[in-house]
């Protein structure tokens, strides 16, 4: 309970919130203000009226905004093909939310679905890399796309001023970028010209259902709707317990470093490299368990990060490093996204992922009206909670 | 808009450095900075910002706006405000992005 008290006086001297659109029961309401709870809550008021989102404050942990927003399907899905499909019909869904977004708010999010890049220095790399993607596209069931290993020659006819030491890359016609601050700006306005309630400074401590109403405590009150979506992050696995949802979900760090504007000159992104539609750059693809920190940057994986991009286009070098940051990318136990009703309180659904760009058009698209049918088909199956309850071998 | 304290503008005259500004041969002082320079001898738009290409001057004076971005002997993007002034400088607006030479 003190955490819950804790947050409340946090909040506590704060303005008022703005004022609610609806004050009755919401049809539904999603926890958590970040890309995967608005996608969501976008894709929710595209069937139903009411529609709230709760969120927290600035201090919150903000993954959504801390992120490097590749559209990406290259290399994902090992171990689990349903997530190569989930993620392919989120990047062939792309367009449509884009276009959407834009009808609603006039705004554009940068989306660019011209192929992508994932970047080998050397042989070792190379070979693996090549082993690595056969690997996962024979897997039974697994998501068909084109894919090559381009050598050297071929990368430079694609990317001119790679470096000496590239050795290649491998290629996706399906992989792209998006501005994700533009698509949460996009989604946030879009709350406002729909009338959705979006309630920030509203932490929820506890959830009750009480003759199939959900009932959200927040510092402000308390709010209910039909339907329920954890879509908090980190904050999944606490919020969870109340309705029934065991979700095992860890923070891993990633660090971003950003150069300053150029013209454009790299159209077709790398995995770890990008530019972004207007001109700054972004280096990142760091992984680190290092619990709950997101407010520091360090050198050991700056300079990683640095040398990298510096060895894959060497005219970065004159660039100058204007920011750095950190966050806490969200990771499930085995890095696969959740999706599930709980059992035990029907109408609470859970939506958390690593890939909250990536996977925002399955997620406005796909699963809002999912959650609106009140069930998840059983294609979805693979994406529950259950997977974690498989009895390990002795 | 901005004019010289007496005082300085005296060490102008008396013991000038010379810079050229888009072509233009202009006096300052030693210590100035470049934004400084630039702003006393009339010139306000430093840059066109890399996006829109719109007239973009000084704002914070202490190296975090980053509006003052001038190329300053040929290298683009330099802040003015955070760069001393050398005798024979050349100093010409930032014209949008700086390019990159793959």
């Amino acid at each position: 309970m003190s955490e819950i008290k804790q947050e409340t006086s946090a909040v506590g001297d704060l303005p008022a919130p703005r004022p609610r659109h609806h004050r009755g029961v919401y049809d539904a309401l999603v926890i958590g203000g970040g890309l995967v709870g608005s996608a969501v809550a976008f894709g929710l008021r595209q069937k139903v009226d009411h529609v709230a989102v709760l969120d927290e404050g600035d201090i919150a942990f903000r993954a959504s905004r801390g992120n490097f927003g590749l559209v990406w399907v290259q290399s994902k899905g090992m171990g689990m093909p349903a997530y190569g499909h989930w993620t392919m019909s989120s990047q062939q869904l792309w367009p449509q939310l884009a276009a959407r977004l834009n009808d609603i708010t006039g705004l554009e999010v940068g989306l660019e679905q011209k192929g992508g890049l994932h970047p080998v220095l050397t042989d070792e790399e190379y070979e693996e890399r090549i082993k690595f993607m056969n690997g996962l596209m024979s897997q039974p069931g697994m998501v068909q796309y084109d894919w090559k290993m381009l050598d050297r020659q071929e990368l430079m006819d694609l990317v001119p001023g790679i470096g000496p030491e590239v050795r290649g890359a491998t290629w996706t016609s399906v992989d792209g970028v998006a501005n994700p601050l533009k698509m949460l700006r996009a989604l946030h306005t879009a709350f406002d010209r729909q009338k959705v309630d979006y309630l920030p400074l509203h932490p929820v401590g506890d959830i009750e259902q009480k003759n199939g109403v959900f009932e959200m405590t927040t510092p402000h009150g308390v709010i209910k709707a039909h339907k329920v979506v954890l879509a908090s992050g980190l904050n999944n696995q606490k919020l969870g317990e109340k309705v029934g949802l065991a979700i095992p979900v860890r923070p891993q760090r990633g660090q971003i470093v950003v150069l300053e504007r150029t013209r454009r000159m790299l159209h077709t992104p790398f995995s770890t490299l990008r530019q972004m539609d207007e001109g700054t750059w972004l280096i990142g693809d760091s992984q680190e368990e290092a619990g709950y920190v997101d407010g520091i940057v360090g050198l050991p994986v700056l300079a990683t990060l640095a040398d990298r991009a510096v060895r894959t286009m060497p005219a970065l070098k004159e660039v100058r490093v204007v920011r750095s940051w950190s966050a806490l990318r969200v990771m499930s136990k085995d890095g696969f996204p959740i999706y599930e009703q709980s059992a035990s309180h029907p109408g609470a659904f859970v939506a958390t992922c690593h890939s909250g760009v990536t996977l925002a058009a399955a997620h406005a698209l796909r699963i809002a009206p999912m959650v609106i049918d009140g069930a998840l088909p059983e294609t979805m199956s693979p994406f529950s909670t259950r997977r974690f309850h498989v009895q390990q071998a002795a | 808009m901005f004019n010289r304290l007496p005082e300085t503008q005296q060490t102008v005259t008396t013991r000038p450095i010379a810079l050229s500004i888009n072509g233009v041969v202009v006096q300052c002082r030693e210590g100035d900075s470049v934004a400084a320079a630039l702003i006393a001898a009339g010139f306000n738009d430093f840059r066109d910002t890399a996006v829109k290409e719109v007239p973009r001057g000084p704002f914070c004076m202490m190296g975090v706006c980053y509006d003052c971005l001038v190329m300053i002997d040929g290298q683009p993007n330099q802040q003015a405000c955070m760069t001393r002034v050398r005798s024979g400088m050349k100093i010409e607006r930032q014209l949008g992005a700086r390019e990159v030479q793959p």
